[in-house]
């Protein structure tokens, strides 16, 4: 048995939950049919009304929301509230030219703040903590959210922010540190400078939270080792909330939705069919208990799985598994779905590190795929034989993991960039 | 008897290995042989050089991989067919040469030659049984 942030909600029994989504879907789709010209005309078109929504059993009959749709309603086009309401934006990073704004009054930064504050006590967080932040701050969710759930439980929280990795090191080792909270690929390049220098002794993090990007088992250990703590997992995307709409708690096998909040379903992304518990397929939510920006039937593009069996944790919430990432990472290679995650799997599998990248390119109308590793000492051998050996044994896995051909190149240490935000794993130089 | 070989790991990008070499005169290591290998996408060099142990921690210090390999260093008598007879030694004897390279001397008579096998202490025997000297750690380092 864990502890928990708000047991009454996180250990309710599944009709309780149920009971609760079903008036809040039922207040929140009359709200946004009342005040919102763009989901009115959605659900006029769907030939929807607000009275047929009386339950989550309802909930199919509703449109989805897609990003093209929060593309077609930018800048206010979704705001569900009177501007004067409103007091926050957060946003995407937009590097893919489809930047997305979110909105939040009062009511809503203060229940992201419990999903975060549920996320920490998950991960092992009292108020005697000292919870280390060092996701970006400012447009971007993951600062704000983690800082905003840390000051709800009481925590001392410090504020980092990414980058500077010097000085997060240096606040880790003298303010104590025990809690550190970025995305897994800075979690590693922490680790790794961590390591360098010897102060694994003068580190004091018991649990890391890392999220905002695919990271795999293989990483979580590395992770673990290097930094001598326990790594859970937190999803979220701006588009529902931020980090916090579903965490991982001590058991570390998939995360639980906070389901007061956001109404999770499965569906087939080509026939747009919901599927049941246990069934790949595309993550949608609804959230119900929002104001400012309460998202309808949001397709994620993330591909996971859904499970409703009970928890060792003492948690009745719904489980997500670690998505397999956001269909918008995977790549079509030579006509076969591979995904950065799959390849980052071998290579940790194999005894290379988790610094990689991935070169895409055509050559004579044909894709290629190149894995850039670097070299380790574990990997280093003074003769070629023996390194070609191990790369041929990479060349292999990958063939069996992915089904394709990837061809190996081998980089001297550090050569790849460092990421102290979200990793650029993928450089894509198909022009198609 | 062996002696410490360092090997580092040069990826293949313009300038590595003149980086590395700057580094190693920095430090004033002092280099007695070098060999390097190449591949199509990266390159091993080799070397020996005064205070392995030291010359080993400044390259890593610097940002490299590098390891010590023991291998032999051999006295071959400077006649025609001097080397096919001691490679012959070994390779009668079933042990594999992985590489091999020259390595200047001050002596006149014997030539010497850094011998990587797959098995040091069988080729030792072998060797000591045709009475070829191997030189020790204190041969080469000294001036």
């Amino acid at each position: 048995m864990g502890n928990y942030f708000q047991p009454e909600i996180e250990c309710a029994s599944p009709e309780k939950i149920k009971e609760i989504q079903d008036k809040r879907l039922a207040d929140t789709v009359r709200r946004v049919y009342n005040n919102v010209q763009y989901y009115k005309n959605m659900m006029d078109d769907a030939g929807v009304t607000p009275d047929d929504i009386k339950s989550t059993d309802d909930l199919h009959k509703l449109p989805f929301l897609t990003k093209a749709d929060l593309r077609n309603a930018y800048p206010y086009g979704l705001l569900a509230v009177p501007l004067s309401d409103a007091v926050r934006i957060q946003s995407t990073s937009g590097t893919t030219g489809k930047r997305v704004v979110a909105f939040y009054t009062k009511h809503d930064l203060d229940i992201w703040d419990d999903c975060c504050a549920r996320a920490l006590v998950a991960a092992g967080a009292t108020k005697n903590d000292v919870v280390h932040v060092s996701y970006g701050y400012g447009l971007f969710t993951g600062g704000a959210g983690l800082n905003g759930g840390s000051h709800k439980l009481g925590s001392l929280t410090l504020p980092m922010s990414s980058g500077n990795t010097d000085r997060q090191v240096q606040f880790m080792c003298d303010m104590g540190s025990t809690i550190l909270c970025c995305t897994p690929s800075y979690a590693e390049y922490i680790g790794e400078t961590i390591c360098e220098r010897g102060l694994q002794d003068k580190i004091k993090l018991k649990a890391g939270i890392f999220g905002a990007e695919a990271w795999s088992e293989e990483m979580r250990k590395d992770i673990e080792s290097k930094l001598g703590l326990k790594a859970y997992d937190i999803y979220g995307l701006t588009e529902i909330i931020g980090p916090g709409v579903s965490f991982e708690c001590e058991e570390q096998s998939g995360m639980h939705i906070n389901e007061d909040h956001f109404i999770a379903e499965i569906i087939d992304p080509v026939t747009e069919k919901v599927l049941p518990y246990g069934e790949k397929g595309e993550l949608v939510f609804t959230c119900i208990s929002k104001e400012a920006f309460p998202l309808i039937r949001y397709r994620t593009r993330d591909i996971c799985v859904l499970h409703r069996e009970k928890c060792s944790c003492g948690r009745t919430l719904l489980k997500m598994e670690k998505p397999m990432g956001r269909s918008d990472d995977m790549l079509i290679i030579r006509g076969v779905n591979v995904f950065p995650s799959q390849i980052e799997t071998v290579l940790l599998n194999c005894g290379y590190t988790a610094n990689y990248q991935i070169i895409v390119d055509r050559v004579n109308h044909s894709d290629t795929l190149d894995v850039v590793v670097e070299m380790t000492p574990e990997m280093f051998s003074d003769t070629v034989k023996q390194i070609s050996m191990h790369e041929k044994k990479l060349v292999d896995a990958l063939k069996s993991m992915l089904g394709i051909y990837a061809n190996v190149t081998l980089a001297a240490p550090k050569s790849i960039e460092r990421s102290e935000g979200k990793a650029v794993r993928v450089i894509d130089k198909r022009k198609i | 008897m062996t002696i410490d070989q360092i090997s580092v790991f040069v990826d293949n990008k313009p300038g590595r290995l003149v980086e590395l070499l700057e580094v190693l005169s920095q430090s004033n290591v002092d280099l007695r042989a070098m060999s390097m290998a190449d591949t199509a996408d990266f390159g091993i060099l080799r070397m020996i050089a005064d205070n392995p142990e030291n010359a080993k921690k400044l390259i890593a210090d610097a940002g490299y991989v590098t390891n010590i390999t023991q291998v032999l260093a051999v006295a071959v008598p400077d006649v025609p067919g001097g080397l096919a007879k001691v490679l012959s030694y070994i390779s009668n004897a079933g042990i594999s040469i992985e590489y091999m390279y020259v390595f200047i001397t001050h002596e006149d008579e014997n030539a010497c030659v850094i011998v990587r096998v797959d098995d040091n202490e069988k080729a030792e025997k072998v060797l000591e049984a045709n009475n070829i000297r191997l030189f020790s750690p204190s041969d080469i380092y000294k001036d």
